[in-house]
Formats: structure tokens, C-alpha cells, sequence
């Protein structure tokens, strides 16, 4: 038995503790708003948060999270949270959506941390989620856009 | 909830009324199907689409709630067709767009078919709105005299007196107005009129406006439910062990160490491979890590890509089959003042979506199946399912699901998961729902990719600069040949989606030849994102820049000199220089240049021109400036961001992806070692719309043809050396 809190709530998993949290997540407690794309935390599309920092969930073993509170897609709320997901809206980021998930939670982590970053800023924090559709410009501007809206 | 009628959803009771798929081919699983593909200048005509009868059961139904559910026949893999789509139908609804949601249309040849596919259900060509803008228009309308006609009749007023705006009927008159949603019952016992009079462009309130995408909330809050994201009651996960080599078969398996591993279930075998089945994705995997099986490579393919296409070299010498041929380009080129000669070379792409394939298939106590993925090719995908399951057609319903991306991948002919997915349903006696999941490594090794191919052209100019004659060769695997489509698709040994872009250039060259020549290895290929175009025109738009800089004309220049009938082309090619300041005055930057490429794919016209920075064994994209007309642009910012995607998505196949084969092995198996663009490579892009009243075409494809051209272009201008092949060749760039 693992014990895991997501989203505020304690699961009970039966599961060896080698098992990625990833395929905890969407197999097990049926979180499937966190995506599978490349197993070897090459593409972000599975980032969560650990204790508020991105984590690739594809790389970590439910036996490492511990106490960490475990924050998904579904689960992530908050000043910072509401602004990335409303410039996503209202600059209709999306294509297929499905990396967007763990492009959102990276550019949660950015923000908390830092409020006001520049296009470098960007890069260093948002190259390791691979947007297959190619929607990075508006990534880019939207993260800007967050960051006005929260100043 | 009521409904202007009871449309097919979900689940399609029909019988299939097309008998495409008769008994015995069923039983033989060759399928033979009527397709056609009306793609570029035949759609641009357009008679048959505008002739399409008012259909708004299928497409809309209203609930008492005021909901707008405009039924999606298309697979929405991120061009935002779903919103495009219902945007034209609730534009001549009159329908208020807070209300108005899609649903994704069960398979049904007969009413959901791709007008320009002929009789298949299907996505691709960049035909969604194309084929679906009169129909939409016409269901919309119908839909909106229904309303206002049961409106006349409950208040006894005429309905010419009756207005609709905002998903609101009115009547001034007699000062009384109804939702849609009060309307709609009463609305869906009158007959539908066949002719419905249409809007003039002017009372157009959706479209050619900025119109919020209908997904991006579901997209952004983790609720959006992808083919990958599918629970059913009691589902099993399967992943299948595949043969190392295209083309190898199962011989026999250890299944003891596989069944050992927690959480599996069993291991059957299938045509495919050896299926793995478990309770979950993680056990499956490793059950298969811990499975041996022993192949049959005796007819698999064992080459090299490097061979490949070194045999590619080789045939280009040869007399190929002329795909298209005017006046006598040897001897244009015999009394030439300049002949120029070049080769270009292209690996095979993955299409490596996010989503990897996946599908899951349940069988209904009463014998019928359900099927729900990223469905691309319903009416192949339904039929080849039925066939293998042994029952008809339409005993399988298909759920079509949002799609992570496909770029073509999930359209296959031989609707190669779908069937895998089937047969290990069948293979395990379907005893529970089998959601078949290819991890990235199978995803990335399946095969199904772009073709390899091979251009070599020779072109003579005279003194003035003027063609004289073009002589073009291509090799490369065709799409269709071995497909159920062949017979229809391919003609005189030419498959179109090879040949296209290139064999009917629009570029005045009065002596022309080209000629194909059909590879047969066994790698299986596939469309990737705009098909043929993908490297015709990188062939054509590079060679035509070398003519210009051979003729000391401005590229630009050069081009329109040689467009004179082709006034799109012509038009976005003048809109995207002039916006990028091409000709103008460039700040003197040591490596940096732009370059330009132009060209017209499924209908759709579009320019770039690129600004690049070129140094040893380095390229960086600094900005793209697009132009592109697609007629009526249903939603220009979908339009945009198509067009900006396009260079995203594209730009990492310009820079370095290549599937290699070493002995008929692939390489790359992940995103370390195919990897695509990432942000910080990311140029700026700027897109142009030409304003246009033509009928509208697609986007979802048109922008990738033009990037690599314009790139390449773009360093031979910064640099003076020209990169041919793709990937371009960066570690062979010297710089300035």
C-alpha cells in the first residue's frame, strides 16, 4: 500500500513502489487530465505538481513522493492558476490540447515563482513541454499575458 | 431534453446502405472501396457541394434548454474544425453562440460522408470545411425556417414578420419572441425545407469573425476526454510486442516470465504480434519486457534508409512514368545558355502526434461492438473492424474521440491500430473491454511514415533568364498503391498524393517533364501533414530560386514573372514580401537574409518568407511572415494559429527529424532521438489573410509545404551555400 494525497485527497494505492505516478494517476485514481506522451521525461506532457513544484510525473516513483502533495490538472487552483488557464482561454492557445495540460502546470510553476518573466525566462522554464502542434507562440504570449494580469 | 428530431448520435442503428464491403471481400479482409479525393483545383469548382441537400436532423438538434449541439462528422486532431464547423451552421441558424456545443457524429457513410471523399466518412486533404460549408450552411438555414415557421404558426403571424437574432425568434408585430429552446419541439414536427434561403456574406454575424474556440476550456481544465483518456466498465489495457523489422511475422513466444509480472492477465497472439493484456498500462509494459518472442524475418525488410535511397540514386537514372509532360524540355535544355542541376533527398518523417495510437473495443451482449479512439477514416475503420470481427458493418459503432494530434498518422487504409485492436479482442474471446495503448517507442517504430524521396531536376535557361526546359525525376513509395484505393487513386502508375505540387506546377515552363518512379520497399508510408507537398515543394520552390539567382532576377520578381496565371498565388506571394519589407533597405547583419517560397496545396494559397540567421553548423528561424488565402476564412484566428502551428510543427523536420533504418531497423524510438521543435526555437510568426468572397478551403496542411523552401532559401541568400536535402544539412554549413 502507497499512500498518496492528490488534489487535497489521501488514496490508498495497492501498487509496487516502482510504479511511475503517472500510471497511478490516470490508471488507478483515474486522473486523466495528466497525459502520457514519451515515458522518458523528454516531452512534459505528464507534469504535475510535487509540494507546487513541476514534477514529470512519467519519472516518478510513487514511492518517492512521500508526504508531497500531489497536484493535478484537475486539482490546480488559485490566483496564479486562474490567470495561466484564463490567457490560455482568451488567447485560444490550444489545438489538440493534449500536451497543454503539463504546458499549464510549467507555466504555473514559472509564475509562482517568478512574476514577471521574460522571453528567456520562458525558454529556460517551458522547453522541456513539447507542443507537437506548434502552438508555442501563443504559449508565449500567453504566460505574458498571465503575468500582466497578475501584476 | 427536446429535440428538433432524434438524429443517429452515438450509436448508428442503420443498416449500411452502401454494400461497398461484400461478403466475400469481408471474409478475404480485402476491402475495395469507391474513394476518390476532389482535392485542389477540381474542389475549387465546387457544383456538386453547392447541390448538397439540407440535412439539419443530422448536423443540429436543439434542446429545451436552448442548447445548440451541432453534430461533428470530422475527426477534430487540433485545426479547430469542431468550432469552424459549428460556426457556419449556427451563423445561418442565427443561433447564440454561449449555446452552442458539438458532438462528435457516429459513422454513417450516408449522411456523414466527406463530400469530397466520395462515399467514405473521413478527415484529411484539409477538406473539413471545405466539403462541409454548404451542407453546414444549408442545415443552419433549414434548421432557422423550421424555427421561425413553428413560431408563425403559434402565433398566427406571418412569417415574414418573424426575425431571429441571438438564438431568439421575434415577432415585433405582436411584441412576442421564444427561445430556440421553446421552439424546438414544435419545430421538429414540420417538414425541412429542401432549398432554405441562405444569408448574403454581409448578414454573416460568426463567420469571417474571431468566434472563441469551443474547446479551449475543456482543453485547459484537464476535462477534455481523449481516445487515451477512455474507461469502460472493466477495461483491460493490451500492448503488443511487435517484430523488430516491417514485414517479419510471429513464429512462437515465451509467455512464462510476461504472465508472472503483476497485474498481468494473458498473452495471445495476433497478426500483428504478441498482445500482452493487463490490468493497467504500467503492467502491461512490463509484461512485455519480460515476453520473448522468436520471428519469422524472412520477408522483412533488412535495409538500410542510407541504401534505400542510394537505390533511389540509382533508378532516378532510368526512364520513370511521365506523370505530366508539355513541349520538349531535352531540347530546350540542349541549346540552353545556363543548365542548372540539383537533387534533393528526403527521409522518412514520423508523425510522432502527442497522443500515441489507441484504441478501445468492447463487445455489446448482443453481439455488437463499440469502438472508441481518434477515428480519422470512419467508413475504413468501421468496415475493416466488422471484417475482422466477422460481423457486418454496422454492428460496429464507433465513438469518435478528441484526437492528441494526428498529421495523417491516424488515417490509415488499412486502419492498421483499429485492426490490431480488433483482432486482439477477438484473440481473447472478448471477455472485457480491450483498450489497446502503442507506447511512444511502438507510436514512433510502427511504420506509416512519410516516404523517403528523391528529386533530381535539370532545368536550361537562356540568356535572358528564361526557362527553357525542366526536366524533373522522382522516386519514392506511393501512398495508395497497395491500398484499397489504389484502383481508384491511381492512374497510369501515377499516385497523385506523390505527385502533386510538382507534376501540375502552376509556374509558366512551357517545356516540362516529369516523371515518377515507384519504389516498392517494405516500410510502409503514409500522408504526414500536407502529403506530397510535404516535398514537392521544397523541390520546387529551392530549384526555382536557383533559376532566379542563376538569372540575376530578384527571387520574388522571378516568380511573379512566371505566375501570370496564377493570380492567387501570385497575390499572396506580392502580400508576404511586401509585409516582410522584401526588396526594402535590410540592416547589414553578418549571416542573416530572408528567403521566400510560394505554393498552392489542397486549394489553398499560401507565401512565406523567412528570416533566418545562418552560421557554422547553426540555423536560427528569427521570423516568418505568411501570407495565405483560403477564401472565406471561416475563423481567421483559427486560420492564424493553423498557419503558425504549421511552422512549429514543421520546423523540427526542416532542422533534424529523420526516421533512419540501420538493416531494416528503426533508430529513433522517442523524442530524445526525434525530436520536435521546442520553444526557444520558435520564431516569431506573422499571418496575412488575403480577403476573399471564394468558397472557402482548408488550413489545417497548406502552411507546412512552404517552410522548408523559404528556410533554405533564406540561408543560400545569408550564406551562398545551398542545403538541398532535408534535414538541412548543419553540420555541412560553413557559414559566412
Amino acid at each position: 500500500m502507497v499512500k498518496l494525497t492528490v488534489n487535497g485527497t489521501t488514496h490508498e494505492v495497492e501498487a509496487d513502489p516502482d510504479m511511475p505516478l503517472l500510471w497511478v494517476l490516470r490508471d488507478r485514481l483515474d486522473k486523466t487530465g495528466t497525459k502520457y506522451g514519451c515515458g522518458i521525461a523528454q516531452c512534459g506532457a505528464c507534469t504535475v505538481h510535487l509540494d507546487g513544484q513541476p514534477a514529470r510525473a512519467c519519472q516518478t516513483r510513487i514511492g518517492d513522493v512521500g508526504d508531497a502533495q500531489i497536484t493535478t490538472i484537475e486539482g490546480v487552483s488559485g490566483r496564479v492558476a486562474e490567470a495561466v488557464q484564463g490567457a490560455w482561454r482568451k488567447l485560444d492557445v490550444v489545438q489538440c490540447g493534449y500536451c497543454q495540460s503539463g504546458q499549464i502546470m510549467s507555466a504555473i510553476g514559472l509564475l509562482a515563482g517568478n512574476p514577471k518573466p521574460t522571453d528567456a525566462d520562458i525558454d529556460g522554464a517551458m522547453d522541456g513541454n513539447i507542443c507537437r502542434c506548434g502552438t508555442y507562440q501563443r504559449i508565449r504570449a500567453a504566460i505574458h499575458e498571465a503575468a500582466r494580469s497578475l501584476a | 431534453m427536446l429535440k428538433i428530431r432524434q438524429p443517429t448520435t452515438q450509436s448508428s442503428p442503420r443498416a449500411s446502405r452502401r454494400g461497398f464491403l461484400t461478403g466475400a471481400a469481408a471474409a478475404a479482409g480485402a476491402i475495395v472501396i469507391g474513394f476518390r479525393l476532389d482535392l485542389g483545383k477540381a474542389r475549387a469548382a465546387g457544383a456538386d457541394l453547392a447541390a448538397v441537400k439540407a440535412q439539419p436532423n443530422a448536423f443540429v438538434r436543439i434542446g429545451a434548454d436552448d442548447t445548440v449541439t451541432v453534430i461533428v462528422k470530422h475527426l477534430d486532431m487540433g485545426q479547430g474544425n469542431t468550432t469552424g464547423l459549428a460556426t457556419i451552421l449556427a451563423d445561418e441558424l442565427d443561433a447564440d453562440w454561449a449555446t452552442v456545443r458539438t458532438e462528435f457524429a457516429p459513422a454513417d457513410a450516408a449522411l456523414y460522408n466527406n463530400l469530397l471523399m466520395g462515399p467514405i466518412q473521413g478527415t484529411g486533404g484539409s477538406t473539413a470545411v471545405a466539403n462541409s460549408w454548404m451542407q453546414l450552411r444549408k442545415a443552419g438555414a433549414a434548421a432557422r425556417e423550421m424555427l421561425v415557421a413553428a413560431a408563425a404558426f403559434a402565433w398566427k403571424v406571418p412569417v415574414a414578420e418573424i426575425t431571429v437574432e441571438n438564438g431568439t425568434v421575434r415577432h415585433a408585430g405582436s411584441n412576442r419572441e421564444a427561445r430556440f429552446g421553446e421552439l424546438a419541439a414544435s419545430a421538429a414536427s414540420l417538414p425541412v425545407p429542401q432549398e432554405p434561403r441562405l444569408k448574403d456574406p454581409g448578414q454573416w454575424r460568426l463567420i469571417g469573425q474571431r468566434v472563441p474556440r469551443l474547446d479551449s476550456k475543456m482543453k485547459t481544465d484537464g476535462s477534455a476526454v481523449y481516445a487515451l483518456d477512455t474507461r469502460r466498465p472493466g477495461q483491460v489495457t493490451a500492448v503488443v510486442a511487435h517484430p523488430p523489422r516491417f514485414g517479419a511475422t510471429v513464429t512462437g513466444f515465451d509467455d512464462a516470465a510476461a504472465r508472472k509480472v503483476a497485474g498481468v492477465i494473458d498473452v495471445v497472439a495476433v497478426p500483428s504480434g504478441v498482445a500482452v493484456i493487463a490490468r493497467d498500462t504500467w503492467a502491461a509494459m512490463k509484461g512485455r519486457e519480460a515476453l520473448k518472442v522468436t520471428w519469422d524475418e524472412s520477408a522483412a525488410e533488412t535495409r538500410s534508409s542510407d541504401a534505400i535511397l542510394a537505390a533511389y540514386r540509382e533508378t532516378a537514372k532510368r526512364p520513370g512514368i511521365v506523370a505530366s509532360e508539355r513541349g520538349d524540355p531535352a531540347a530546350g535544355i540542349k541549346g540552353a545558355a545556363q543548365v542548372l542541376e540539383a537533387e534533393f533527398s528526403f527521409p522518412y518523417l514520423a508523425h510522432a502526434a502527442m497522443e500515441p495510437l489507441n484504441a478501445t473495443i468492447e463487445r455489446a451482449p448482443d453481439g455488437t461492438y463499440d469502438i472508441y479512439a481518434g477515428l480519422q477514416f470512419q467508413t475504413i475503420e468501421q468496415a475493416t473492424a466488422a471484417a475482422i470481427l466477422g460481423v457486418t458493418p454496422d454492428k460496429v459503432r464507433l465513438h469518435t474521440q478528441w484526437a492528441g494530434g494526428s498529421f495523417g498518422r491516424r488515417a490509415t487504409p488499412s486502419a492498421d491500430y483499429i485492426a490490431e485492436a480488433a483482432h486482439i479482442l477477438k484473440a481473447w474471446d472478448a471477455k472485457a473491454p480491450v483498450h489497446l495503448v502503442w507506447t511512444r517507442e511502438d507510436d514512433m517504430t510502427g511504420g506509416y511514415y512519410r516516404p523517403t524521396v528523391y528529386h533530381k531536376i535539370r532545368a536550361g535557361l537562356d540568356a535572358k533568364g528564361a526557362v527553357t526546359g525542366w526536366q524533373h525525376v522522382m522516386v519514392g513509395k506511393s501512398i495508395m498503391i497497395g491500398s484499397p484505393f489504389e484502383a481508384m487513386l491511381v492512374k497510369n502508375g501515377v499516385d497523385g498524393t506523390t505527385v502533386e505540387g510538382a507534376s501540375d506546377t502552376p509556374y509558366a515552363l512551357p517545356a516540362y517533364r516529369f516523371e515518377v518512379h515507384n519504389a516498392r520497399e517494405g516500410v510502409p508510408v503514409l500522408w504526414w501533414r500536407s502529403v506530397g507537398h510535404t516535398h514537392t515543394a521544397h523541390a520546387m520552390e529551392v530549384m526555382i530560386d536557383e533559376l532566379a539567382h542563376a538569372a540575376k532576377v530578384d527571387p520574388v520578381a522571378y516568380r511573379l514573372s512566371l505566375l501570370a496565371n496564377a493570380p492567387r498565388l501570385a497575390g499572396v506571394l506580392k502580400l508576404a514580401a511586401e509585409k516582410a519589407g522584401w526588396g526594402a533597405t535590410q540592416e547589414s547583419e553578418k549571416g542573416r537574409a530572408l528567403g521566400v517560397a510560394v505554393h498552392e496545396s489542397f486549394g489553398s494559397y499560401v507565401a512565406m518568407v523567412a528570416d533566418v540567421t545562418a552560421g557554422a553548423g547553426s540555423i536560427k528561424v528569427n521570423r516568418i511572415v505568411a501570407a495565405v488565402d483560403v477564401g472565406i476564412a471561416v475563423n481567421p484566428d483559427i486560420v492564424r494559429a493553423q498557419v503558425e502551428g504549421a511552422v512549429g510543427f514543421a520546423l523540427s523536420s526542416v532542422l533534424r527529424n529523420r526516421v533512419t533504418l540501420k538493416d531494416g531497423v528503426v533508430q529513433e524510438r522517442n523524442f530524445d532521438a526525434y525530436e520536435p521543435t521546442r520553444m526557444s526555437e520558435m520564431p516569431e510568426v506573422a499571418v496575412h489573410i488575403v480577403p476573399s468572397q471564394a468558397a472557402p478551403t482548408g488550413i489545417g496542411e497548406p502552411g507546412v509545404p512552404v517552410l522548408a523552401p523559404a528556410i533554405s532559401n533564406a540561408v543560400f541568400a545569408a550564406t551562398g551555400q545551398r542545403l538541398r536535402a532535408l534535414p538541412l544539412d548543419l553540420a555541412g554549413l560553413k557559414g559566412v
